[in-house]
């Protein structure tokens, strides 16, 4: 039989304020243990939470991006569990009126543009960290309280691989909002993986697994791929699945059971009584709605109707904020209204340059005036294509100006017919077959030829002459 | 809404207490005079009331998002149980 892999996320995103979410304690994560903590996020008897103004301005923001319905009447629930890493014994978090409900995130995955739901943007805050000695566990509460976001998508994803472009979709705009620093393994990023599988066309969701413990986008993928096939085999045995959580073990590459000895859990949810209920008038919302960067999908279609780029150059160039930013400055100093050239430099040669040396396009250490003036060589063809490849390098790698690099390396293409003609002379001469075929009406024997004179020139010599040239040459001969 | 001795021994069990059996008995007649007393307010007619999640009529306290001065460490592991060095120490909680 077939199955249907239905995936849903929730994603827990830090934001980074100066302060806690419910105390002005500073957010600092290389401090001392238990240095940035007060009455208030230690949970002692009496201290009063107030939330933070610019985790819910972000909060918001967030929640738009995503095209969130935002909840005029919110407020905060207290979450009840003991846990070591959880001083007032309740999270506080939101329940039944979440700040936000029913956005969306367009993915593009597998060569289809699909729209994942997003039920809810909520509220919390995150607990201490713990670390596990030998016969006791430590406790830091420098993060408790923390701002937290919870980003939970509908059961939208189909397979492991909308999984993770969906979390990199996710990232991209928060990236642009500047409002976390998303980074999964530094833990300011987390996400659980809701999966179960149905036979395919049933209308009724199947048993799920919840996936926990991973620490990248990658992880969230394989164990997803591990998790479908697990259950493939279950659903193919005949054995019925069980509700649990179960944790990724990365270095084994495979999911564990956790014993779960609680029984079901009982959070006795109920409204904080410490805190005040928000009403969200839509003039604060619009207020925000005009403090919004533009959003990758915007930034994309502008890409394309300003500068002509195609959709999947955009994209590329999108997909990150500063690189965005650093083609939009290249392709704005290019000279003239076709910007077709500098793009197809931008994810060419300097992508490539970027892939290379493992970093970000906009880390390349190139000034953006040197490196249009180095298309400029090659468009008036004082160097080849080829050679202005390996002054990029060298630019990147000594940030001398073009110019300079070309003189240095005596680098300048020979487009003087007199002088290249003595080289084809010599070339024909030394590879007659090439030149029969040629007239047998091989065209690659042409190629060869050019090749050949290429080499000959020390890679000075423009192709595209000494193309024309040797045609000429054996045509009318 | 009549409390059995289970409801009771879930109940406390969710709070983290352990009780005697007499206790158990004890508890349980007296949660179940506490939720008879509450119960009056069912008589009310709330019909034209709105539900509320906090007694005073305010919304939207925020603070700036500006630091305070936090405790020392010495300061907030003053009273802890157990410590160790500037942790908190705690039974140990996983296997």
């Amino acid at each position: 039989m077939k199955y249907e892999t239905v995936i849903g996320l929730e994603v827990h995103l830090q934001l980074k304020t100066k302060t806690k979410a419910f105390c002005g304690c500073a957010i600092d994560f290389g401090k001392i243990p238990n240095s940035g903590v007060c009455p208030v996020c230690l949970g002692f008897p009496g201290a009063l939470p107030v939330y933070n103004k610019e985790a819910l301005s972000s909060a918001i923001k967030v929640a738009l991006a995503f095209s969130c319905q935002i909840q005029e009447y919110t407020k905060f629930d207290r979450k009840n569990y003991f846990y070591p890493d959880l001083p007032k014994n309740y999270q506080i978090s939101q329940f039944d009126l979440p700040l936000s409900r029913n956005g969306y995130l367009d993915i593009f995955s597998e060569n289809k543009a699909k729209r994942i739901g997003i039920t809810r943007v909520h509220l919390e805050e995150d607990a201490g960290k713990l670390i596990h000695e030998l016969n006791a566990s430590l406790v830091d509460f420098n993060r408790a309280g923390v701002p937290l976001l919870e980003v939970v998508s509908e059961p939208d994803l189909n397979s492991p691989q909308e999984a993770f472009d969906y979390l990199t979709g996710l990232k991209n705009i928060i990236e642009y909002l500047d409002v976390s620093d998303c980074d999964m393994e530094k833990g300011s990023l987390r996400c659980d993986a809701n999966i179960s599988l149905r036979p395919e066309g049933a209308k009724e969701l199947g048993v799920k697994a919840e996936l926990k413990n991973m620490n990248s986008f990658k992880g969230v993928k394989d164990a997803l791929v591990f998790e479908v096939s697990r259950q493939t085999e279950l659903f193919e045995a005949g054995q019925t699945m069980v509700q649990e959580t179960r944790l990724w073990d990365a270095d084994k590459g495979l999911t564990i059971s956790m014993r779960n000895k609680e029984g079901a859990k009982d959070y006795r949810y109920f409204p904080d009584p410490d805190l005040t209920v928000f009403i969200i008038d839509q003039p604060m919302v619009s207020q925000i709605k005009a403090q919004l960067p533009e959003l990758p999908r915007e930034k994309m279609r502008r890409f394309t109707q300003d500068y002509g780029l195609s959709e999947y150059d955009a994209k590329i160039l999108v997909s990150s904020k500063k690189d965005a930013q650093f083609a939009e400055e290249c392709i704005q100093r290019y000279p003239g209204k076709d910007k077709k050239n500098i793009v197809n430099w931008l994810i060419g040669p300097l992508l490539s340059e970027a892939n290379f040396r493992k970093s970000n396009l906009h880390e390349l250490t190139i000034n953006r005036d040197e490196l249009i003036s180095l298309i400029g060589f090659v468009e008036d063809q004082s160097i080849s294509l080829l050679s202005a490849k390996l002054v990029l390098t060298q630019m990147i790698d000594s940030q001398k100006p073009a110019v300079v690099i070309i003189k240095e390396n005596n680098m300048l293409q020979i487009s003087d017919t007199v002088e290249l003609t003595q080289i084809i002379t010599a070339v024909i001469q030394e590879n007659e077959k090439s030149v029969s075929s040629f007239r047998a009406g091989k065209i690659n024997a042409l190629m060869f030829l050019v090749g050949q004179v290429m080499k000959k020139s020390a890679g000075k010599a423009n192709p595209k002459v000494v193309g024309e040239l040797i045609k000429r040459r054996l045509t009318d001969a | 809404m009549s409390i059995d001795k289970k409801t009771v021994k879930d109940v406390a069990h969710l709070a983290r207490i352990e009780l005697q059996a007499n206790e158990l008995e004890k508890l349980s007649r007296q949660l179940q005079d506490i939720l008879g007393f509450i119960d009056q307010l069912s008589t009310l007619d709330i019909e034209q009331v709105k539900p509320a999640s906090h007694i005073l009529p305010i919304n939207n306290v925020l603070r700036e998002d500006k630091p305070h001065v936090c405790l020392t460490p010495d300061k907030a592991l003053e009273n802890a149980p157990s410590k160790n060095g500037n942790f908190f120490s705690v039974p140990k909680i996983i296997e």
